[in-house]
């Protein structure tokens, strides 16, 4: 019996897979973090640049992590909020998550990094916020930090307040 | 009190304010707003009494299946107050025992009589789909809907739904019912709300809509009525705040009320995943979603989803007790062996004023089984469910079925069934329609094509026939 279904989240090694740490510091690029063949391909007809790719509606997400420009309309576009951008820019590690709830942090805010649990595994600025659009409604928002390790952890954010 | 001011997703617009009285006391209410709803909003758990040992009821489906909101309004006893839409000056009691009518009863005005070709009970994704197919060709159905706003299950789903474009997967479902619900307001299609169909007799339907008794005579009827959430036992069910997670949805995506402060969640399906998740989004703790199977039973993402906030989902884990005086004070959780017998010494107490039960629905076949319609019961579609072919034809042949009564599946998949079995019907009435329908019989198994419906697909199996 795979975990993830017992605690209901994923541990790093369960994801699929990442891109290269080169890939990366070039421009953020989407990891899929949906594992289950479920009837649903928004991101793969959501998608410009045809960097993901599925098997019949029922197949699991495949990026193509050369073609993915990073433009992050699939973040948005998840029914599953499964999908998010990781990125290195400088020093810095970023993340870009779906967002759903009240208050909307706002840019250059410091928030709480949180990881699939909802454990607090440190702190970050939040670096872009694209509000949610009539259609999405899904606040889309980018968050940097020091530790770049963290890519593969942070997958929500707290307000600090 | 109970208001919920603002939400990510949903915006709230009150009617106007309406006075009534409760035991008495001047109440508060919006107009659009039911009884049960203004009652609970103004912070009300007690409608009812139990009629032997007189425990406190409070509302448990909030959607007109259940019996929990009864009570006596302008002197009739057990009126669902929860379906009814409140009214300047009404007068509402708690009733004790079983209810006693008044000795003076205004008379009933005298039943009228419409004659349809084709009427739909239920507005679900389901009916109303059906109600646009037939539209589509020319024929103008009648839909009877007993709750005030039509859009069924729909209107409250405030998450984005799964599915290809032709599905309008990534649009919320509380939108895709929006969009149904303008086509038919816009086509001068026939629709009666706060109507409750509650017989067949052959071509008759009795349809009781405020105090006025109905005779709807028609060719076809197209029943997509639904299903209704399952109560399962355990000490403490019937203590007020004990509601079913669509009642929970209800008050808060619907009407913009907290259902409680802090909420234990039963059930890890997809029904209590995205309750809970929606909970946190109307600004309600939850405490903990709670599953008596080893494993979640809902889509992965959906908790991943509750995770990410700190939710814990406890798996081989079941309700034991639900303990409070006038409302859920307490709620207690065991884990259990594989064998489902609980492991003592694992309780766990949580502080909670809301138990939500997310355990499963119950197809309504009521109507069906008072027709005469072959039901079967079949444990992977929810319940007892009607016999019926691929056009979904019953055993009864001008009664036709579609959505969650046929089995327990999704909006998308009720959505095509009521496309269906309108096609089958225009086909019966000698439309050309055949091969739109055969076409959407295939969309419909492709949509069942994910490992999740394979039980479904098996469920079927024993309920269709030729
Ligand atoms: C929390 C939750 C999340 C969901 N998420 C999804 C999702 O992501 N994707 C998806 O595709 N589906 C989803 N669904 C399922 C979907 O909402 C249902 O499958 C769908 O609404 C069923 O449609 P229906 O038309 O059969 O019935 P309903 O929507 O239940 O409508 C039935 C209607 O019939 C009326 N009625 C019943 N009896 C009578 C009577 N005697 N007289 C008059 N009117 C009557 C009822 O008032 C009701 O309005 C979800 C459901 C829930 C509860």
């Amino acid at each position: 019996m795979s975990n993830y279904l017992k605690y209901g989240y994923l541990e790093v090694k369960d994801v699929v897979s990442f891109p290269s740490l080169k890939m990366i510091t070039k421009h953020p690029v989407v990891v899929s973090e949906c594992i289950q063949e479920i009837p649903c391909n928004p991101c793969v007809t959501s998608c410009q640049f045809q960097a993901i790719s599925m098997e019949g509606i029922n197949g699991i997400p495949v990026i193509n992590f050369e073609k993915c420009s990073g433009c992050g309309k699939c973040v948005s576009i998840c029914p599953g909020l499964a999908l998010f951008l990781i990125g290195i820019k400088g020093k810095k590690g970023l993340v870009t998550l779906p967002f759903e709830m009240l208050p909307v942090p706002l840019k250059g805010e410091k928030v709480y990094l949180l990881d699939r649990k909802g454990k607090e595994i440190g702190q970050g600025d939040v670096l872009r916020v694209i509000f949610p659009d009539k259609s999405t409604k899904s606040a889309v928002i980018t968050v940097s930090f020091d530790n770049i390790e963290l890519i593969k952890s942070v997958r929500n954010i707290r307000s600090l307040k | 009190m109970r208001e919920i001011n603002i939400h990510p997703i949903l915006q709230f617009s009150h009617g106007k304010e309406l006075k009534f009285t409760f035991d008495g006391k001047t109440m508060k209410a919006y107009e659009g707003e039911t009884v049960a709803m203004a009652l609970y909003r103004s912070g009300i758990d007690i409608f009812s009494e139990s009629p032997k040992l007189h425990r406190p009821r409070g509302m448990f489906c909030a959607i007109g299946k259940c019996s929990s909101c009864m009570m006596r309004v302008n002197g009739i006893p057990n009126v669902r107050t929860c379906i009814l839409p409140v009214r300047e000056e009404m007068v509402v009691e708690k009733h004790e025992g079983f209810g006693k009518l008044p000795d003076y009863i205004e008379k009933f005005a005298e039943p009228f009589e419409i004659n349809k070709e084709v009427a739909i009970i239920g507005s679900g994704p389901a009916g109303l789909s059906a109600a646009i197919t037939f539209k589509e060709f020319g024929i103008k159905a009648l839909i009877i809907e007993e709750n005030p706003q039509l859009g069924g299950q729909l209107i409250k789903q405030t998450h984005k739904f799964f599915g290809s474009e032709k599905e309008k997967a990534g649009t919320r479902g509380f939108e895709i019912a929006r969009d149904l619900i303008k086509n038919i307001e816009n086509s001068s299609i026939d629709y009666i709300t706060n109507s409750t169909a509650f017989a067949i007799d052959e071509n008759k339907i009795g349809v009781f809509r405020n105090n006025q008794y109905m005779k709807i005579y028609t060719k076809y009827l197209l029943i997509a009525t639904g299903a209704a959430e399952k109560m399962i036992p355990f000490p403490g069910n019937d203590i007020p705040g004990v509601f079913g997670a669509g009642a929970a949805q209800t008050l808060m995506n619907v009407f913009g009320i907290k259902p409680g402060r802090s909420v234990l969640m039963i059930g890890a399906g997809n029904v209590g995943l995205i309750v809970s998740y929606q909970l946190l989004q109307a600004g309600i703790e939850v405490k903990a979603v709670v599953e008596a199977m080893p494993t979640i039973g809902g889509y992965f993402v959906h908790a991943a989803k509750l995770r990410r906030f700190g939710v814990p989902i406890l798996t081989s884990t079941t309700i034991k007790e639900v303990r409070g005086n006038l409302r859920v004070e307490k709620a207690i959780t065991i884990s259990i062996d594989k064998k489902f017998k609980e492991i003592p010494g694992t309780e766990i107490e949580w502080n909670v004023d809301t138990v939500c039960l997310s355990t499963g629905l119950i197809p309504s076949v009521n109507l069906l089984a008072q027709a005469g319609c072959k039901l079967k019961y079949v444990t992977s579609l929810g319940g007892f469910v009607p016999v019926r072919n691929k056009d979904f034809q019953t055993t009864n042949k001008n009664i036709f079925v579609a959505g969650d009564v046929t089995g327990i599946e999704e909006a998308s998949t009720a959505i095509l069934e009521g496309h269906i079995a309108a096609l089958a019907i225009l086909e019966k009435m000698g439309l050309k329609t055949k091969k739109l329908k055969i076409e959407s019989i295939k969309n419909l198994n492709n949509l069942r094509g994910s490992p999740f419906s394979k039980k479904i697909i098996e469920g079927l199996k024993e309920v269709e026939c030729e």
